[in-house]
């Protein structure tokens, strides 16, 4: 006898789909563009000395390949800011991994900007997987810098079964 | 040795990029990231969730392959786009090889511009992280 899985995507869900979130901040700093320049091993002297990157021709630091600022941390903030995920699907699912990436750049991004970032749930979709049952979630997040210039745009696929 | 327009051509290789994550580099990174899921660092909590280790972040493969590009570049030009999935994970301190090459050379509105395919290779050989790109070129 096989049994009929019930669908994870609610029609809750379905109704989040292109909702945008609300705008949060992130701020690209000297620091925090070292920290993640370091993290990932880079040599490039525009990532870690101002004369250097000033030298290139840039305003500041460079945000790295991947870097798209640090979001302002809230103690008192309830759950994680940054992309919403939307409404929980039909059954918990409690194990998440990171199912892809990718960034299309309008506009340099360097030490001293402060971007603006909205995010939406692009598509959900469900599948069957070597790990079972999965949930697809595809978002989109839009990074303006303080100019209102649209700089980045990031979209995230993430796996949760 | 940056890249140069008329030396690039459609399916040449680019210089590989090779990594090694230690442990603490996945540390260096949750904190550069703001990742902090503990299957990046915590080995009972990774088993405890069925992997057999901890696993490289996504995110900081996606992050070497950027270094990949910029890396070839090298100053003579710009990523326009980059992206990758995460089809296999990687584990830490094992090779973890980032390769590129050239599907692609074209101008459009008057930017000289190359599609990449990238990814990354673990010790079998097998691409753990493919992905795409497109590059500026400046001259």
């Amino acid at each position: 006898m096989t049994q009929e899985k019930t669908p994870l995507i609610t029609d809750e869900m379905r109704a989040h789909v292109g909702k945008e979130s609300e705008p949060y901040t992130l701020e690209v700093d000297k620091t925090s563009i070292r920290m993640f320049a370091r993290a990932v091993g880079h040599t490039d002297p525009i990532f870690y000395d101002e004369a250097a990157a000033k030298a290139a021709g840039y305003r500041s630091l460079v945000a790295p390949p991947g870097y798209l600022g640090t979001p302002i941390f809230n103690p008192n903030a309830a759950a994680r800011r940054g992309r919403d995920i939307g409404p929980q699907p039909s059954r918990p699912l409690n194990r998440i991994l990171n199912g892809g990436t990718e960034i299309e750049y309008f506009d340099d991004i360097c030490a001293g900007d402060v971007l603006t970032a909205t995010s939406h749930v692009a598509s959900y979709e469900e599948r069957e997987g070597s790990i079972g049952q999965m949930l697809i979630t595809t978002t989109k997040t839009v990074y303006r810098n303080q100019d209102g210039k649209v700089v980045a745009i990031m979209t995230g696929t993430g796996i949760r079964y | 040795m940056a890249a140069k327009w008329n030396e690039i051509t459609e399916g040449m290789a680019i210089p590989e990029l090779k990594k090694n994550c230690s442990t603490q580099q996945l540390v260096l990174w949750a904190a550069g990231s703001g990742d902090f899921y503990q299957i990046h660092y915590d080995k009972d909590f990774a088993k405890g969730t069925g992997l057999s280790d901890i696993i490289v972040h996504g995110a900081l493969k996606h992050a070497f392959l950027g270094q990949l590009l910029h890396d070839w570049l090298g100053g003579n030009g710009k990523i326009k786009r980059f992206g990758c999935s995460y089809r296999g994970m990687d584990f830490p301190n094992q090779d973890i090889t980032c390769k590129g090459i050239v599907t692609r050379k074209y101008e459009e509105n008057g930017q000289k511009l190359v599609d990449l395919e990238i990814w990354t290779e673990n010790p079998e050989g097998k691409k753990t992280t493919p992905g795409s790109a497109t590059v500026i070129i400046n001259s």
